[in-house]
């Protein structure tokens, strides 16, 4: 088995192993105060809410301003679900977890249905959804919370609390994401449909929406925990190094991994030329929700990270302004590119919340937002492809597949026994 | 309508079942009465074209038959099943590939990944197979890249199979784009001007290209083209439409002796 | 090539449908059927909220509308400019709303620092003050617009057009840029500052209500819209005959601005000027002068921009270029400068709305345009991008939303409604009410 890993895989895995050891070490040597260490996590959030929308629209070609919005539904759902247990409240528990699943569920059934129909618009489809999402969340608020409240809490009780406090981080985190993802497909069933710059706009009133919704959420929506546009306190600050570190990790591998896969390609060819997708049998409105959700889960999962570390959540956060960083960070490190968009993603904290701040004079403050768009504009005019082109580290970078070994024979006598030409062997040699 | 095919192939082909029947369909674009009343009827293995001036409405006819729009009016069955109201990408899933008069690959992929990717609908794993990559991963993956290149290698571009696709010089695009449809395992291939910008050369090597795949993989094959060249040598029958109707169905012997008529649909220098 | 045995190079089996759940289908119209149906179900809840509104108190719900049309006349301003410039060069020029910001200020400055908007006094003390002040908010009107075109024109020299040819995404980034730049850079200490600060208006706010319209103003209102839907009621039944002449006449700007001025301000003003009793109560409406300003100004501003971009040169190379710049450049047009043109424009119409805007709402403040800038461009495209009617209709549509979404439906979720409108025009017509559907060569 070892012998099959790639030199990229192993190297890959012994920084990664390295660099999770120093920032540990370093952190417990309290040599990065708190101030570096928010920085660290709020770089890391923003990576991942960045990588997503690089697979929306870098490799999906899919213009969207909303990420902003799932990294807030992320951030209060998973601070809710905390925030209730730590208030001796299992329901955020039960409907994260019952509901997603109950939602998830009934949406194989619809699909189902709908697949023996043909001629239905796409928003119908949307009304389906949306009407059997919320069948499935009312029911579990209204029938399953009282029933297994005192179940969970057993349970969790049963458990010594560090352990039961890691397992319902686990689940507000997940929860926060499969929230987040479930809104995007909803949304993304309808809005997806328009294309390129309708799309950006309509993602972009998303992200006002919900921005609106936040700073009503103890007036019209019935959470009076977030308090509004007060903002919501009491948030346990449970997020550490390795719960960031793992998150990271697992957004830079399951983004990898499905890049290189055959819907990594389809996903690819709708953001070349959608209808020669289309005409070549891919189904290029899966392939688009696809990349939406999978792009949403992961700024969901940012936003509980980030809600956990900041110990605070205020819808001001969440402004639509904001909603342009991760664009910036994407465009910055380079549509297509993995690898530019981790640079990015922490450098943009790193100089722009953590050098400048600390080390220029107090004056600079009002300075800073015009100098970021200056930025902006000279790496526009100068390097518009980007930081990194679409160039990525080997490991990131999809192996070359090596050259047919066995030359085609004419008259083509390729029996089914043929043996799989071994592609675990050498980066493939590139002839020009 | 004229469905009376030349006698001497009849024989031969009547026996054949029939993969594509268009029947009446008829499409506007607003008021514009793009196609009128259209009927074809393809046999398995045959190779027939479809020849007409510009603005005859021959590429609508394509796109109708692939789903890009629906038809106002009329039917179009593929092997025995309707496809009007099905989405095109299970059109194509379910045998009919197309290329496009204007080369439409995926340019910033490289020219393997542009075969996989038609392929992508028969890859053999799912979801959470591409998320794990798991054993059965691998074996597909591989499978599908020795399967590609092997497409590749019968249009001889094994050679630039991680190129990217936009960088390949005109006449490799086409064959790319050919090599692709194929790898969608049709069993109809229509090639929407698949000669259009090539020199009498590349046009011959093309000819000899879609006759072998016609037979290697057991094609039936419709083909818009202006160059008679091609058409004259390549197809076995060919349909002659203008102003969105279909006028005449001759054999290559019939149109070649009937100069006139030649001219008056496809203009002099065409012939 | 030797002809080979025909073979399958797939695994085998032949091809068959992909699913053949595909061959058994039902038709879906019953699904559209039910779903249309709760669409319309949650339209007729908001009308059935709105018309109990409308019939507790009719004279609130038309006042709203009064005050909703002042808001979509201004939108209107600004959509014009993102309509024209989405047209011609396809770029979601974000900063458009700060440079309706910049307008609001150099107003400011030109009527708070240099008085300017009392110059004719200073030359001829004699002229009766109704005229002098007309004159002055005019002067202050074009400062605004000069300098809002000039930086308009500015931004895309210098920011736009270097990205011309690149991938499209680097010219909206860098108009996310401009737009943080005019923000910031106005909220620096030495410039704009941070704070809100009250706007001193180009000429005092008159309150016209019941009794107070003048009947001479509303008669006048009336006679201009008479007289131009007559003139041009006789020029389409001439034009129907064949009469060429009569024919473009029908589309002289003076007259669809009689047309248009005299609508609307006739039926506003014959609103507030007779009192009207439903159920023992008044209705008791009324409208300012700003108000009436920034309709005639609106409404007048549009109508010179429909005549210069359908009946000159100017606006038939804009045409062109919009449609195919390329080809417009193979023509002998001067595309940059045609772009340029545009930009001036749509910056100058900008200025113009945030002079009005800033006279309505009594301030300004370095982020005030963010959020007319935007919903002036989801009212674009509710209308039809790159349609100037489109941006007008748009603009109407996306005002009575507002207000009427905050009056009477939820205050804090007017903003929500107004970008939900966007979403469901979108769905429902996507290229909008009067856009043209884009079409794809395949």
């Amino acid at each position: 088995m070892l012998a099959r890993l790639r030199k990229p895989t192993v190297s890959f895995v012994v920084g990664g192993a390295l660099l999770f050891v120093v920032v540990q070490l370093l952190l417990s040597l309290g040599v990065l105060n708190n101030f570096w260490r928010g920085i660290i996590y709020w770089g890391a959030a923003l990576t991942m809410v960045s990588l997503g929308l690089n697979l929306i629209y870098g490799f999906n070609g899919q213009f969207s301003l909303g990420q902003y919005g799932f990294y807030a539904i992320g951030a209060y759902a998973a601070a809710d679900v905390t925030w209730r247990w730590t208030h001796d409240d299992a329901s955020g528990i039960i409907v994260v977890v019952f509901g997603v699943l109950l939602a998830l569920l009934l949406y194989a059934v619809l699909s189902r249905i709908l697949r023996g129909f043909y001629r239905v618009t796409v928003m119908s489809k949307f009304t389906f959804y949306v009407i059997v999402t919320v069948l499935a969340f009312w029911l579990t608020v209204q029938f399953l919370v009282p029933v297994l409240s005192p179940v969970v809490t057993g349970l969790l009780g049963a458990l010594p609390a560090a352990i039961s406090q890691q397992v319902v981080f686990f689940i507000a985190l997940a929860g926060g994401a499969a929230l987040a993802g479930i809104t995007s497909f909803l949304f993304g069933i309808p809005v997806l449909e328009l294309g390129s710059d309708y799309f950006g706009i309509a993602t972009l009133g998303f992200t006002i929406i919900v921005k609106v919704l936040l700073d009503n959420t103890d007036t019209i929506l019935p959470f009076a925990e977030m308090k509004g546009a007060r903002g919501m306190i009491g948030i346990p600050q449970w997020t550490t190094w390795p719960w960031i570190f793992a998150s990271l990790m697992l957004v830079i591998l399951v983004m990898r991994n499905l890049l290189h896969s055959s819907t990594g390609r389809a996903m690819a060819s709708v953001r070349e030329d959608e209808r020669a997708a289309e005409l070549v049998g891919i189904d290029v409105a899966q392939a688009k929700i696809l990349a939406f959700v999978v792009g949403s889960i992961f700024a969901g999962l940012a936003g509980g990270i980030r809600a956990h570390d900041l110990a605070f959540l205020h819808p001001g956060s969440f402004a639509y302004i904001q909603s342009f960083n991760p664009l910036i960070i994407v465009v910055l490190g380079g549509l297509g590119s993995m690898t530019g968009t981790l640079i990015t993603g922490f450098l943009w904290i790193l100089l722009l919340e953590g050098f400048l701040r600390l080390y220029l004079p107090q004056g600079f403050e009002t300075w800073r937002f015009v100098v970021y768009p200056m930025v902006l504009l000279l790496m526009m005019l100068l390097r518009p492809e980007g930081l990194m082109g679409r160039h990525e580290v080997a490991f990131l970078r999809q192996k070359l597949p090596a050259m047919l070994k066995k030359p085609l024979k004419e008259s083509g006598d390729r029996g089914a026994d043929a043996p799989a030409a071994d592609m675990a062997t050498g980066v493939g040699e590139v002839t020009a | 309508m004229t469905q009376g095919r030349p006698d001497n192939l009849a024989a031969e082909v009547e026996a054949q079942p029939v993969v594509l029947e268009v029947d009446a369909v008829t499409h506007f674009f607003g008021n514009l009465r793009a196609v009128h009343d259209f009927d074809l009827t393809l046999r398995h293995g045959e190779l027939a074209g479809l020849i007409g001036p510009n603005g005859a409405g021959k590429t609508t006819v394509f796109n109708l038959i692939t789903g890009v729009y629906p038809p106002s009016e009329g039917s179009i069955r593929f092997r025995g099943v309707e496809l009007v109201g099905m989405p095109s990408y299970e059109i194509i899933q379910m045998g009919i590939a197309r290329t496009f008069q204007n080369i439409r690959l995926f340019s910033n992929l490289t020219v393997l990944d542009n075969v996989r990717v038609a392929y992508h609908p028969h890859a053999g794993y799912n979801l959470v197979d591409s998320i794990l990559h798991t054993p059965r991963y691998r074996a597909k993956e591989a499978e599908m890249t020795e399967r590609a290149q092997e497409f590749l290698a019968i249009f001889g571009l094994e050679s630039r199979q991680n190129e990217e696709a936009g960088s390949l010089p005109y006449g490799l695009q086409r064959r790319l784009e050919i090599a692709r449809a194929l790898a969608a395992r049709p069993k109809l291939l229509i090639l929407d001007e698949p000669a259009a910008g090539m020199n009498p050369q590349e046009i011959d090597e093309l000819l000899e290209l879609i006759r072998f795949i016609r037979d290697r993989f057991d094609l039936t094959v419709l083909l818009v083209e202006h160059q008679m060249r091609l058409v004259m040598n390549v197809c076995e029958w060919m349909t002659v439409m203008d102003f969105g109707e279909v006028l005449t169905r001759w054999l290559p012997s019939q149109v070649r002796t009937n100069l006139q008529v030649v001219e008056a649909y496809l203009g002099r220098q065409a012939v | 090539m030797a002809h080979s045995p025909a073979i399958n190079l797939g695994d085998g089996e032949s091809p068959q449908p992909a699913n053949n759940a595909a061959l058994h289908r039902r038709d879906g119209m019953i699904l559209n059927r039910i779903s249309q149906g709760v669409f319309v179900l949650m339209g007729l809840v908001v009308l059935i909220v709105l018309g109990r509104a409308l019939w507790q108190n009719p004279g609130v719900f038309v006042q709203q509308m009064l005050n909703g049309l002042q808001l979509g006349f201004i939108y209107a301003l600004i959509a014009l400019g993102y309509t024209m410039i989405y047209g011609i060069v396809k770029l979601i020029n974000f900063a458009h709303g700060d440079v309706f910001m910049i307008g609001a200020f150099t107003s400011f400055y030109t009527i708070s620092t240099f008085q300017l908007h009392r110059w004719v006094t200073w030359i001829a003390p004699g002229l009766p003050v109704g005229i002098a002040t007309a004159i002055g908010t005019v002067t202050v009107l074009i400062v605004a617009m000069v300098v809002c075109g000039i930086l308009a024109v500015f931004v895309e020299r210098f920011a736009y057009r270097p990205l011309r040819n690149k991938p499209r995404i680097a010219a909206l980034i860098t108009a996310v840029g401009v737009s943080f730049f005019l923000e910031y850079f106005g909220g620096l200490p030495f410039a704009y500052t941070s704070n809100y600060i009250t706007y001193t208006r180009p000429f005092d706010v008159e309150v016209y209500s019941a009794g107070t319209v003048s009947p001479v103003l509303m008669g006048a209102m009336w006679a201009i819209f008479v007289a131009s839907s007559a003139a041009w009621l006789v020029l389409r039944a001439l034009g129907n005959k064949g009469n060429v002449r009569a024919k473009s006449l029908q589309r002289n700007p003076l007259l669809l601005f009689g047309l248009q001025f005299g609508g609307f301000l006739s039926v506003v003003l014959t609103l507030v000027g007779i009192e009207i009793q439903t159920g023992g109560k008044v209705w008791d409406l009324s409208v300012s002068n700003v108000a009436l300003v920034i309709m005639g100004g609106s409404i007048l501003l549009q109508v010179v921009l429909q005549y210069v971009v359908n009946r000159t040169r100017l606006g038939k190379a804009m045409r062109a270029a919009a449609y195919d710049k390329d080809a417009a450049r193979l023509m002998g047009i001067n595309v940059d400068g045609v772009i340029a043109a545009t930009f001036a424009l749509g910056g100058g119409l900008a200025g113009a709305g945030g002079v009005l805007y800033a006279t309505a709402y009594k301030q300004v403040h370095h982020l005030m345009g963010i959020t007319p800038g935007l919903k002036a461009f989801v009212a674009a495209v509710v209308g039809g991008i790159g349609s100037i009617p489109g941006a007008l209709v748009g603009s109407l549509i996306m005002g009575q939303t507002e207000v009427l979404a905050a009056g009477f439906i939820s205050t804090p979720m007017r903003d929500a409604i107004a970008f939900s409108l966007l979403i469901v025009v979108l769905l429902v017509w996507p290229q909008g009410i009067f856009g043209e559907p884009a079409t794809e060569k395949v």
